[in-house]
């Protein structure tokens, strides 16, 4: 691989994946609950929180940084605690760029999952109950494996789409070689220099070649769905 | 093994208003689409909360909204074996068999289950998916995964209305074995006669969400006014393989006379149920000789309704009843009112199963 990328362009490939796969693992159980949530319970503001959800998807992703940055800002409110408590910071570091694309990408995972536990059969559901399961267990054996298919899919395309984040990851934690210069902050980076447009090109074909090799995954586990 | 129904339901334009009671075997909910048969059987299994009823299986209460019970689906033991199968996609016909019995309390043994296997001819289907059976093979699986849940009562909600007749002749031997062990009661919902008069021991007959009959199946399939113009009516009655002719022919003893019929492949002395269709049954006044017909029977007409042209008569055959659906224009020539004697002449015998 060195010989094809610099150490400073391997450097950003390695920190895009790990960035993205963190921000996914992590908002995945988060989204799987929300998912739920909408899919299957009745409450009169539920078009207000699908909205609430839905947000970092219309938002200029600059708009999402700066909140986060108000938000979890060594002086703002969540971050002051973090640091002062915990001794987390998030501003300036890697997990603040996986916070940001996590944010970001949450709804099309919730959509992805959604869409999975709505396309799934209540009459299979109804025929579980009367062989002796009960609400958790059909929860286990019957819901989630047979929405699997769509999680994947959804997590995959998250994963995707966060390799691509740009906006966000910036506007909270700034551009750092090494800390928070995913792929597309290399990129820009490179562009900024005099005569790095051939360095921006290589790194652009990549994140060409990375999002392809995701959707192509995504789609494959879509159609792996149950009957 | 007794089961309790009572129940009111309003959805819409359509009031459910039925009570009845079975006792152990095969009771057949019998009537057309949109009786509410189906209503029946979901709020047995507790899948539909009726706005009024009671329901208990063996003295266990299982609704009862007089005292705001209803004991959740999971719990009631009331397996379904519905029209569409309803097998779980992501398993294999092994883990469908036993999802229920998994979650059985009182678990059938190992030996149960592998008699289930047998009995319904799934070994060689184990492994397999769903989406690879036919649709024969996946009713088998559903009511295999039904019985191994070791239910109190077997609700079977049309089980071959979405097969043709070939799969359907595939799975009514099973359904018959199952009947025939009887050690579970089991409600059949149907709308075809045929299936009824091979299974059931008892008949709901349902109209637009009331029981307009109840009854034993041999008593209401002659029965021309609870049946009135289901086609097609026949008498179902039990009778004894009595005699091997060596001209070919095997003798049938029931009460009231004996039938002669092709060759029975089964031991002498066998309780048999026999179906004699109401279109196969033919009336004289006078008693026919020179007939090719094996069967000549004398009766007396017991009733008669006539239903546009047709006219259905049923017959008294010593103390078995027997009804024949003719033409009303033959009727009033022949003069079959009530207390005439008459003779049956019958085309042909449908030899249905051993009785249990």
């Amino acid at each position: 691989m060195n010989e094809i990328l610099s150490p400073a362009e391997s450097q950003a490939l390695l920190l895009s994946l790990r960035v993205s796969g963190v921000a996914v693992f992590c908002a995945l159980p988060f989204a799987f609950i929300t998912a739920l949530f909408l899919a299957r319970v009745r409450f009169p503001a539920k078009a207000l929180v699908n909205g609430l959800v839905h947000l970092p998807l219309v938002l200029p992703p600059v708009a999402v940084g700066f909140l986060l940055l108000m938000a979890f800002g060594s002086r703002g409110p969540v971050g002051g605690w973090l640091l002062a408590h915990l001794g987390i910071r998030l501003v300036f570091s890697w997990t603040g760029a996986a916070l940001a694309s996590a944010l970001i990408t949450f709804p099309l995972q919730v959509r992805a999952i959604r869409l999975a536990l709505e396309g799934s059969d209540a009459r299979l559901a109804e025929a579980a109950r009367t062989l002796g399961a009960g609400a958790l267990d059909r929860l286990a054996n019957l819901t989630l494996p047979l929405a699997l298919p769509g999680i994947v899919s959804g997590a995959i395309t998250a994963f995707a789409a966060s390799l691509g984040e740009f906006g966000a990851i910036i506007t909270f934690v700034s551009n750092i070689p090494g800390q928070t210069q995913t792929l597309p902050l290399a990129i820009y980076a490179a562009l900024q220099i005099p005569g790095g447009e051939a360095e921006a090109a290589r790194l652009c074909g990549l994140s060409v070649l990375l999002a392809l090799l995701f959707m192509t995954a995504g789609e494959f586990a879509a159609r792996r769905a149950w009957r | 093994m007794s089961v309790e129904v009572s129940l009111r339901h309003r959805r819409g334009a359509f009031m459910l208003d039925v009570a009845f009671e079975a006792r152990g075997g095969v009771t057949a909910l019998f009537g057309p689409s949109g009786a509410g048969k189906t209503s029946i059987v979901s709020a047995i299994a507790g899948l539909l909360r009726p706005q009024e009823g009671r329901i208990a299986v063996n003295g266990r209460v299982l609704l009862d909204t007089s005292a705001r019970l209803s004991v959740p689906a999971q719990a009631r033991r009331t397996a379904v074996v519905f029209q569409d199968s309803r097998l779980f996609p992501h398993m294999n016909v092994k883990n469908n068999l036993l999802f229920g019995w998994r979650r059985a309390k009182d678990k059938a043994d190992p030996v149960t289950v592998s008699h289930v296997v047998d009995l319904l001819g799934l070994g060689n289907l184990l492994a397999r998916h769903p989406q690879g059976l036919s649709g024969g093979e996946k009713s088998r699986v559903a009511l295999g995964r039904a019985l191994l849940a070791s239910p109190d009562m077997l609700l079977l909600d049309e089980p071959l209305a979405s097969l043709d007749a070939a799969r359907r002749e595939e799975i009514l031997p099973y359904l018959e074995k199952l009947a025939r062990e009887r050690r579970l009661p089991m409600l059949y919902v149907s709308h075809s006669v045929e299936e009824v008069a091979r299974l059931a021991d008892e008949i709901v007959v349902l109209k637009e969400g009331r029981v307009a009959a109840q009854g034993a199946a041999f008593d209401l399939l002659t029965d021309v006014d609870a049946i009135a113009g289901a086609p097609p009516l026949g008498a179902v009655f039990e009778a004894t393989f009595a005699e091997q002719r060596a001209d070919g022919l095997s003798l049938l003893a029931f009460d009231g006379g004996t039938l002669a019929v092709a060759r029975l492949k089964r031991p002498l002395g066998a309780r048999l149920r026999v179906r004699l269709r109401a279109e196969d049954i033919m009336l004289a006044r006078e008693e026919p000789r020179a007939i090719s017909a094996n069967n000549v029977l004398p009766c007396v007409v017991h009733a008669v309704r006539a239903n546009g042209d047709q006219a259905d008569v049923q017959l008294l055959c010593g103390a078995t009843r027997l009804v024949a659906r003719i033409t009303n224009a033959s009727r009033a020539r022949l003069g079959l009112e009530p207390g005439v004697a008459a003779f049956a002449i019958v085309k042909s015998v449908t030899v249905e199963r051993e009785a249990g």
